[in-house]
């Protein structure tokens, strides 16, 4: 009997650290401070994401306000319920983009392209939106629903049912038609300006479109086995095309060729809620360990990895304190020494330096 | 079949008739303390008006904090003789429907939202420190009033939390509140350490129907409204059960007044919808010593000022100005009490 217990505590230590590392992963020294300074009737709330552009702007595309339903209507429209800000490099308030838009309803990505693009991606309005870099609106895919579906779904922060998209008979999760969204969670390029929507949550599949936004194809279905996901959460492209997608519900990334394809998986890396991948030579993958907005007695660290898994360190816990992160949604890593990281939790962007 | 509707009727007339009873208090011969109110004690900036009063506060300066249910639920800042300062929090997405706002010891602003489930910390001048409990997502759609029983309790997640206390140490207690039925104590950085009480309303010590206003005592003892219960119970700082105090009427909410001696305010609310006569038997608010000993009352309802309108909650930093913040004539009222005999003496 004592023998059994101790196999089954080693078992369950074994378990508890990523496969294939038999070593402990190294602990990364860091530090985190909130880099932003808000003008005194600017709040912000749930961030769902970060980016910088090129210059050192911060964008920061969060839930705040007051998300409403209309009455006295047809049928309930939504409105409002997040806003994209802009900070100069310094984290001083340069300016509000898009304020009032048509498809900010509750915010979950925004990424800027090489060209300094802001794509903002929306998980309620399912809408993908890009702006120019003078915050003119260039490029939409997805469309918002016109009304609330009614009744409304009851009470509580379920998972996101089976999906399936707006059409019938297809693979669970599958998405149909596939230019439409239900509730997409990023946005990720090639070198080609291919367009690679992570949709997500609603829907667990990649769609693919060109860089002029027309549709060219779409794969994943709800489920476990290669190419099939729990939810897709976040999405990065590597340099050679190669598409990572991070599979939180089932523990893992996986990886596929510029056109599908499964290559193979990455897994042992927890609730893989947001990763980002580093631009230049030398690629490494972020990836946070997001604690559940119900729990912050358990995970919530950041990992460093390399493109092939290969742990390179670990830094940070769940918690409220400076250096501690609340369910991290974004990570922006166009630096890799330096790192913005929005939180759902703590309703703040945190400058992450690596030592 | 007739039998049953009538049993029904008799046990419905029951509970109006007991509840409405339950309201006026049962102690009697509490002396009356004296007081003088402050007219026109705020001062708005034209164009801007206060809702539903349901919270204020005051900080070492005296300045006067009130987050009130207005076009949304907005707090204003005021200073110390009234007039507006500045409004916090505007377009915040912790706010939507307010029930309390507490200031701590180093004049950090806390608000409490039964309406977003979110406890927030902001600092002195107004930014976000911590955040407790999280919104119900929009993309999950419109939440449909519960109906049933409550769903489990949950460590980091409120369900319409009512009110922030904090002892000595920092460590942060809520009451929490209208869909669970419990208080629950966090550390200073938000983690969380235990609770009393669960989703369940019970009537036991240490159980709660509708925890509906907290404050910590300087022995870091923990007094909680117990509305529905009419009664205040007072636990220790591990949320274990000391005593109960069931004479003062409903426990709406109280206010505990700080220094080496402190006093308690206990708010015998009265709102619309009760019986015809209950303004002259309820409404009234105690003030008592820490002991229990009621020290006297003061006040009466009254749509018109200096009657009150549902006391929801009190500020009691000078316990001789007591800000009172009404929910049903949307309005804030100052009183100035003058020291009743046996306060004297202490």
């Amino acid at each position: 009997m004592k023998l059994l217990k101790r196999l089954l505590l080693v078992a369950c230590v074994a378990a508890s650290f990523p496969a294939g590392a038999q070593t402990p992963v190294p602990a990364l020294d860091f530090d985190a401070a909130n880099p932003l300074t808000l003008p005194d009737d600017i709040y912000l709330g749930e961030v769902g994401g970060v980016a910088t552009s090129s210059r050192g702007d911060i964008y920061v595309y969060t839930r705040t306000g007051h998300p409403t339903v209309s009455m006295a209507t047809a049928r309930p429209f939504a409105h409002g319920g997040s806003r994209l800000f802009q900070f100069d490099r310094n984290g001083r308030f340069t300016r509000e983009i898009g304020a009032g838009l048509y498809g900010f309803l509750f915010a979950a990505q925004v990424r800027v392209d090489p060209q300094d693009n802001v794509w903002v991606v929306d998980e309620m309005s399912a809408m993908i939106m890009k702006f120019d870099p003078q915050g003119r609106v260039a490029l939409l895919l997805g469309r918002k629903a016109e009304a609330l579906n009614n009744p409304p779904r009851a009470g509580g922060a379920g998972p996101a049912g089976e999906g399936g998209g707006r059409g019938g008979g297809r693979a669970p999760g599958a998405g149909a038609p596939q230019d439409v969204f239900n509730r997409p969670t990023d946005v990720a390029w090639d070198a080609q300006g291919n367009i690679f929507v992570a949709d997500g949550l609603g829907n667990a599949r990649i769609a693919k479109f060109t860089k002029d936004g027309a549709f060219v194809k779409s794969w994943g279905q709800r489920g476990t086995a290669n190419s099939e996901f729990a939810s897709v959460n976040s999405i990065a492209v590597d340099a050679q095309g190669n598409v990572y997608a991070a599979d939180a519900g089932n523990h893992r990334i996986q990886v596929f060729d510029n056109n599908g394809t499964f290559r193979r998986e990455i897994t042992g890396v927890g609730n893989a809620q947001a990763i980002c991948m580093t631009p230049g030579p030398n690629q490494v993958l972020y990836v946070s360990n997001s604690n559940p907005p119900t729990d912050i007695d358990t995970a919530g660290e950041i990992a460093k990895m390399r493109l092939d898994g290969t742990m390179i360190g670990k830094f940070g816990k769940a918690g409220k304190l400076p250096k501690e992160f609340g369910t991290v949604n974004a990570i922006d890593c166009r630096s890799e020494s330096t790192l913005y990281v929005g939180e759902i939790g703590n309703f703040r962007v945190q400058k992450v330096t690596m030592k | 079949m007739p039998r049953y509707l009538a049993c029904t009727f008799a046990a419905l007339l029951l509970t109006a008739v007991s509840a409405a009873a339950q309201q006026k208090a049962t102690i009697t011969g509490v002396a009356d303390i004296p007081f003088t109110p402050v007219p026109n004690f705020l001062k708005l900036p034209s164009g801007e008006s206060l809702g539903e009063s349901v919270a204020v506060a005051t900080n070492s300066k005296g300045h006067i904090f009130v987050y009130h249910r207005r076009d949304t639920t907005r707090l204003f800042e005021f200073d110390r003789n009234g007039i507006f300062l500045k409004e916090i929090g505007k377009g915040y997405y912790g706010f939507e429907f307010a029930h309390s706002v507490r200031v701590d010891k180093d004049d950090n602003i806390w608000t409490v939202d039964e309406g977003t489930n979110l406890v927030t910390k902001f600092s002195p001048d107004g930014k976000v420190l911590m955040v407790l409990g999280r919104r119900p997502p929009a993309v999950d759609g419109p939440v449909v009033f519960p109906v049933g029983p409550n769903p489990p309790s949950q460590k980091y997640i409120l369900c319409r939390p009512t009110d922030v206390g904090f002892d000595p140490q920092g460590n942060i207690f809520v009451s929490d509140g209208y869909c669970n039925n419990r208080v629950v104590k966090y550390d200073r950085n938000g983690r969380f350490l235990a609770q009393a009480g669960s989703e369940k309303a019970g009537t036991a010590l240490g159980e709660f129907n509708l925890p509906h206003g907290l404050q910590v005592d300087e022995r870091g003892n923990v007094w909680v409204a117990d509305r529905t219960n009419n009664r205040y119970q007072v636990l220790d700082n591990n949320l274990k059960p000391i005593r109960e105090i069931t004479n003062l009427g409903v426990g709406w909410t109280l206010c505990i007044s700080p220094g080496p001696h402190q006093y308690v305010f206990h708010s015998n609310s009265n709102p619309n919808g009760n019986a015809p006569g209950t303004w002259e038997t309820t409404g009234e608010i105690y003030k008592t010593e820490l002991d229990g000993t009621v020290i006297g009352k003061f006040g009466k309802p009254g749509k018109v000022a200096p009657g009150f309108q549902v006391v929801h909650m009190m500020d009691c930093r000078n316990p001789n100005e007591i800000v009172l913040g009404e929910i049903e004539s949307w309005r804030v009222q100052k009183y100035i009490l003058q020291p009743a005999s046996r306060t004297a003496t202490h």
